[in-house]
């Protein structure tokens, strides 16, 4: 393997992450059928989204009738991780970048081609980061799809199973932080508790899914910048991630 | 409104927002954020929202409350493991599929 930021070096980079999308999105449009949203619709939001996390928080939204408000500031807060990662990753960018590159690498930004791309000893070149996203966007459209058409004939118990997936690759991400950062447990304990009660308290849970989200993690998030500033020196935008 | 015409039109919306969330700092900001308080809240932002989308949801996630709980607790030991996001959602139905597969039995 050549040790230069190619195309093909960013394709031979993005395989593990497609794989891993393979598998996620599959889920992702088996839970999307489960909830009543054509395949169709759910193959288009993936391969104009790009993102779990987000897609999972729209899926409820759109499936209970939700507002473009609600989901514009849901988007926007859940996703709010990809600004600082894009930010991050622009002062990595080699020279030979133009506006159109800009334009069109920054949709491929998730947490797993931001790791990847800014792992890279050298500035990153245009034609890795166009290898790099390829194969995870087309897996992840064809996840979806795949997992879509076959949803409705899978048995109701895998169906099931497959249920759990994105929220175990959610456990996977946050518990590693927890462990190498103390501080984020607290933050992630106001936010769970937050959650909680916007879903049982009566009258309180009479609020949106995304609505959720978003008082959650802002309120657990702004007592943590608070408290438990993060120091200058330390890398945010990578520890943010994995 | 057709219900699909709403579901493609939201879906849209949602994929033009996180689109300007991810394009207008990579093309419009080339300067890093100075502000700790506002990098700090960044920072924990990611946590926070996962947190959130998956306490308390994930007990609804499969078929009960039984499986879904044997399914959290694999993920949880098998992320303290440090496995990786694709081994721990793995065996996280895995552990439903066997706990359902156990149920159907009583």
């Amino acid at each position: 393997m050549d040790n230069s930021l190619s195309f093909k070096r960013g394709l031979h980079d993005g395989i593990p992450i497609a794989l891993g999308y393979f598998a996620v999105s599959l889920a992702f449009g088996v839970t999307a059928v489960g909830r009543g949203m054509p395949w169709f619709i759910a193959t288009l939001m993936s391969t104009t989204n790009l993102t779990s996390a987000g897609q999972l928080a729209g899926l409820g939204i759109i499936m209970a009738m939700g507002t473009v408000a609600e989901i514009i500031l849901t988007q926007l807060i859940i996703n709010s991780r990809y600004c600082l990662m894009s930010l991050t990753l622009s002062q990595r960018l080699d020279g030979k970048f133009r506006l159109t590159d800009r334009l069109l690498c920054s949709f491929g930004i998730t947490d797993e081609i931001f790791a990847v791309a800014s792992a890279q000893k050298t500035p990153v070149t245009r034609k890795y980061m166009y290898g790099l996203i390829l194969l995870p966007w087309v897996s992840w459209t064809s996840g979806t799809l795949i997992g879509g058409l076959i949803g409705n004939v899978l048995p109701e118990i895998v169906m099931s199973a497959l249920g759990i997936a994105l929220y175990a690759m959610f456990i996977a991400i946050i518990i590693p932080a927890a462990m190498s950062d103390s501080h984020v447990i607290p933050v992630m304990l106001i936010s769970v508790g937050i959650s909680c009660a916007l879903t049982f308290i009566p009258y309180l849970n009479r609020i949106g899914e995304g609505f959720v989200y978003i008082i959650a993690a802002l309120v657990s998030a702004a007592i943590g910048a608070y408290f438990f500033p993060v120091s200058e020196n330390e890398d945010k935008g990578e520890s943010a991630d994995e | 409104m057709n219900k699909y015409l709403y579901m493609a039109l939201m879906a849209l919306t949602m994929a033009l927002v996180t689109y300007l969330v991810r394009m207008i700092p990579m093309v419009f900001f080339r300067r890093k954020i100075t502000s700790r308080y506002i990098n700090s809240l960044l920072y924990y932002i990611p946590y926070a929202v996962l947190s959130a989308m998956t306490f308390p949801f994930i007990f609804y996630s499969t078929g009960n409350y039984i499986s879904a709980s044997v399914g959290t607790a694999v993920a949880l030991f098998a992320a303290y493991k440090r496995r990786s996001l694709v081994t721990v959602a793995i065996l996280a139905c895995t552990a439903v599929l066997c706990a359902e597969g156990i149920l159907l039995l009583f």
